[in-house]
């Protein structure tokens, strides 16, 4: 195979970023190219159709549905308003009266004589659509989106929670090896992006949570926190849609693990900036990781003018600096020193393709090709 | 080429492609003296998506490999040369697809476990997932149905619902459902979602009315003429039409890709089915068939000649892994490891797999963990097969009325574990084991048939496009499909022998004697809690005379010998004297000590699993 690497993880202090912004479905577009946004403002909104209630009017009334017609009050495409009378049958001479009410306000969209079935549409619902980042509008999809583009530091995770989030990056641990605990949220922490080392728990999740935090990016978490603060077991890693008050992202794995030096060197670089933060994972084919954006004005004020930015169609080398990320190495640093061409037999068994890793601490050891990925020098 | 011509024509020369969500494989199988055998394989990444999004560059880098390992010429620029003219071309090209994450189906019926079953039965049987099964009386309100139609965003739907000459009623209130959510197909606004109508034929006029403006609607035979009969393949075939014009036609490159072939490109899965039932058929076996791959694994069988599909959506052994700890629990997963491991690392270890699927067991711990994962995918989703493969006897079958409420109770399952005569396994996890003799103890745990099976794996999963093969209307076509699956595609591991019955370890429980190619003999007695492995080769066949201890079966009845030809392979001939049902012992240590013994006795391991405590 090509690619029996992962490719890393981005992790960069200064990069253009392209974020297209589209509606799910045709509306209006609010700004122009050339526009400057910021991460909180509209910039495309529509309406998507309303819910729609159907009613069992024939039955309400006691009637057959082929004679519906005859009781209904309200025609198809007329207005209702939510208690107003659609439909009324006279029974007894006329002693009886039996009503069918709208159960909410919307129109008709139909009157069914085969089934009886009344079904009124809500009104529509507003959707609309933020900047998300803050920056330049770049391109107008017409009666979509647009697409804005900034320049900053750009940081994936490899999996994270919760959804898109806007605030100011607040160091929590001192070094990526320190956990984040409950005393490092006691401060003012609302509104934050909150920097932590190695671990996160649910105790300290749901303490973020209650006072306002925005968003954790943090190394590592307990495969069972993090069970314990869903309320359930993720089975496959689709997420983004959870509402439980704070986005989080794991830069590093599940387990306790301190966060990459050069991660936590960047966003403590960036401590005070203004970012944006999604947790959304989707870990299929077309996978989409959680990140961290920062807008920053110029390349100078990035604090690391020049860096390298990693060229994933390079491919490994020797020479390449990467992580080991599986075990009996998981989290190991160094770098490649062979890649042969031949396979061979690992403890498992396995015939597969290897590669020679020297870690920092000078020791070498083999690795399955698939089990390390790219990081950037 | 007429249809005519086609089928009176000896195909010489077959080209297959299966263009997979990751990989495209295609395949060149030519025909020597007579014999139709696999010649060479070659595979590309597929370009469904950016930056190429034109699926037949990926089929064409593929057959490009072909070309060269062949060192023929199949191409002229840009097409494939079709019929074979001397060295250059093959008679035939055909192609399966299961790019852009397949077919994604939703069905209705009225009442969930009568046509919403056979709905669900059809779908999977053309190869598609079935999303959601909505029914009259599935206990949801109307407009949740509505918002789950319309958040779901199927590529099609199958209404059915009522039996000819019933009430029309419920059905036509399943179509006004499906009118007020006013379904988006998933592959871009641009189309209108196809929805096959397969109910009560009463009710057709009525359904064109209500859906006919606001789907592509398809009319196809009721698939529940009477309450007695089903009536599967119709639906099927529309399904595969309306998969062919309305969603791969929507698909990048698909139209060009259409033209190359003189039939209709299949689903994936339901290609595998269709070489699955041909095989069944022609050998009149029982099969059982399985591909477990990263995010999904589907179960196929042919009991009684009825082939039945079920796909687990959310087991595998890559993106799903972690959801195969949830539904299986770790206990579960646990019980095949032949070491301790505190539960939170487990948890981690597995939810690392999840987020970075591409990686690889490197140590023997973490592949016994993730074999142990894998008997819980296959069993779990085996036992979703079973709950599904059920009741209706099938095409035009007549019932009696009684056996119709047995079914709509809790339908009997048609899996019958003593009869299965093939096990084929394919996908990662049985495929490229390190080990064959894992692979075969995986589905022998995982399937725990009964009495004698043979079993096989798909190295390189070829069965989707001998499958499209075999739907080709011309013979010669359909016997180039099953020889190479037969010699070619499966990689025989050997047979099981496995007892039904329980006893205390150690009791006695089953004699062997065998009779070897090249005349030796060999006997044992096997006690009960034991298995032995005795090598066989492939294309070897030893006569065995096997007498269970009373109350033990092996297919004769309890405590009746048995003499049977028995099959090698790779692996050879497994006795299995675990006892059926295989109950593995409840204290840690003791399981801890039989499955050492089972590894050691089978050759499982590169080490004894005892290295690893």
């Amino acid at each position: 195979m090509a690619h029996a690497y992962t490719p890393g993880l981005r992790v960069t202090p200064w990069t253009k970023i392209l974020k297209e912004r589209r509606l799910p479905l045709a509306g209006e577009v609010l700004v122009k190219k050339g526009d400057r946004v910021k991460a909180e403002q509209v910039v495309a909104r529509t309406e998507l159709p309303g819910n729609v209630q159907p009613i069992k009017a024939a039955s309400i009334l006691g009637q057959h549905q082929q004679d519906l017609m005859e009781y209904m009050l309200k025609t198809e495409g007329a207005s209702v308003e939510k208690g107003e009378i659609i439909a009324t049958a006279k029974s007894f001479f006329g002693l009886f009266k039996s009503h069918c009410f709208a159960p909410t306000q919307g129109t008709i969209e139909s009157i069914s004589t085969v089934t009886g079935q009344v079904i009124i549409r809500e009104p529509p619902i507003p959707v609309q659509v933020d900047a998300y980042v803050s920056g330049e509008v770049v391109e107008e999809i017409p009666e979509q989106g647009v697409i804005v583009e900034t320049e900053g530091a750009f940081i994936q995770g490899i999996f994270g929670i919760g959804g898109e989030v806007h605030g100011v990056i607040a160091m929590a641990c001192e070094s990526q090896e320190e956990a984040l605990t409950e005393g490092h949220l006691d401060g003012d922490v609302e509104g934050k992006v909150v920097v932590g080392g190695s671990l996160v728990t649910e105790a300290v999740l749901r303490k973020a949570a209650a006072k306002g935090v925005r968003a954790i990016v943090v190394g590592g978490i307990d495969a069972s926190d993090l069970q314990q603060f869903l309320g359930y077991d993720l089975g496959v890693a689709i997420t983004g849609s959870e509402h439980l008050g704070v986005s989080l992202v794991v830069t590093e794995g599940f387990g306790e693990m301190a966060m990459a030096e050069r991660t936590f060197e960047l966003l403590q670089r960036n401590a005070g900036r203004y970012c944006s933060v999604n947790g959304a994972t989707q870990i299929r084919a077309g996978v989409m990781r959680p990140e961290v954006v920062i807008p920053i004005e110029t390349e100078a004020d990035s604090g690391a003018p020049g860096a390298k930015a990693l060229d994933m169609t390079e491919g490994l080398k020797v020479g390449s600096p990467v992580r080991v990320i599986r075990a009996p190495y998981f989290g190991g640093l160094g770098v490649v020193t062979d890649l042969p061409s031949a396979l061979e037999v690992v403890d498992s068994g396995a015939k597969v393709r290897i590669l020679k890793v020297k870690f920092k601490d000078g020791k070498e050891a083999v690795v399955p090709r698939a089990n390390v990925e790219m990081i950037e020098e | 080429m007429t249809a005519d011509d086609m089928k009176r024509m000896k195909i010489r020369s077959v080209l297959a492609t299966d263009c997979g969500s990751t990989t495209t494989k295609a395949i060149l199988i030519e025909l020597h003296n007579d014999e139709y055998r696999l010649v060479v394989r070659g595979e590309a990444p597929t370009t469904v998506e950016a930056p190429f999004e034109d699926v037949t560059r990926g089929v064409l880098n593929a057959v490009m490999e072909v070309e060269e390992l062949a060192g023929r010429r199949l191409l002229d620029g840009e097409r494939i040369i079709t019929p074979q003219d001397g060295d250059e071309g093959v008679d035939i090209y055909v192609s399966t697809s299961s790019a852009g994450g397949g077919l994604q189906m939703m069905v209705t019926g009225v009442v969930k476990s009568m046509t919403g079953e056979s709905a669900e039965r059809a779908a999977l049987g053309a190869g598609a997932i079935v999303m959601d099964i909505i029914a009259s009386n599935d206990g949801r309100l109307p407009h949740e149905k509505i918002r789950r139609i319309r958040d779901l965003r199927p590529d099609m739907i199958l209404l059915s619902g009522g039996i000819d000459g019933g009430t029309t009623t419920h059905v036509v209130e399943l179509a006004e459902i499906i009118a007020a959510a006013d379904p988006r197909a998933r592959l871009g606004a641009s189309y209108q979602m196809p929805v096959i109508y397969a109910g009560n034929k009463d009710a057709r006029d009525i359904i064109k009315e209500r859906l006919e403006a606001k789907t592509a609607l398809t009319v196809a035979e009721n698939i529940r003429p009477t309450m007695e009969q089903e009536n599967l393949m119709p639906a099927r075939h529309a399904i595969h039409d309306l998969f062919m014009e309305h969603v791969m036609a929507h698909a990048p490159g698909y139209k060009t890709l259409m033209a190359w072939t003189p039939i209709p490109i299949m689903p994936t899965p339901g290609a595998v089915g269709s070489i699955i039932h041909t095989i069944a058929k022609r050998e009149e076996i029982q099969v059982v068939g399985v591909d477990i791959g990263g995010a999904t694994t589907d179960v196929f069988s042919v009991f009684q000649d009825i082939f039945n599909r079920t796909v687990s959506a959310n087991l595998g052994m890559s993106y799903s892994v972690s959801n195969v700890l949830a539904e299986a629990g770790i206990g579960n997963v646990m019980r095949w490891v032949p070491f301790p491991m505190p539960d939170k690392e487990i948890r981690n270890r597995i939810k690392n797999k999840m987020i970075r699927p591409t990686t690889i067991p490197q140590s023997l711990q973490e592949l016994i963990i993730e074999q142990g994962l894998a008997r819980e995918a296959l069993r779990l989703a085996f036992e979703q097969h079973k709950a599904l493969a059920v009741g209706l006897k099938g095409v035009q079958q007549e019932r009696t009325i009684s056996d119709t409420f047995e079914q709509t109770a809790s339908g009997e399952t048609l899996i019958n574990l003593m009869e299965l005569d093939l096990i084929v396994g394919s996908g990662g996890a049985l495929s490229h084991a390190p080990r064959r003799v894992q692979s075969a103890m995986m589905m022998l745990d995982a399937f725990v048939p009964e009495g004698i099976t043979e079993l096989a794996v798909d190295s390189i999963f070829m069965m989707p496009q001998l499958g499209v093969l075999a739907e080709v209307d011309n013979d010669s076509a359909k016997k180039a499909a099953t020889e190479v699956f037969i010699k070619d595609c499966m990689i025989r591991l050997g047979t099981s022998v496995a007892v039904v019955g329980t006893a205390k370890e150690g009791a006695r429980c089953m004699k062997v004697q065998l009779k070897l190619p090249g005349g030796e003999t060999e006997a044992f007695e096997l006690p009960f809690g034991a298995v032995r492995r005795v090598p066989l080769e492939e294309g070897e066949v030893a006569e065995a005379v096997i007498e269970p201890a009373g109350g033990f079966d092996i297919g004769a009845g309890k405590g009746k010998a048995l003499r049977r030809k028995l099959s090698g392979g790779v692996v050879g001939l497994i006795f299995d004297a675990r006892g059926r049902p295989f109950v593995l012992p409840e204290s840690e240590s003791e399981r801890i000590r039989k499955l050492g013994e089972w590894a050691v006795a089978m050759d499982l391991y590169p080490k004894d699993p005892q290295e690893l405590l």
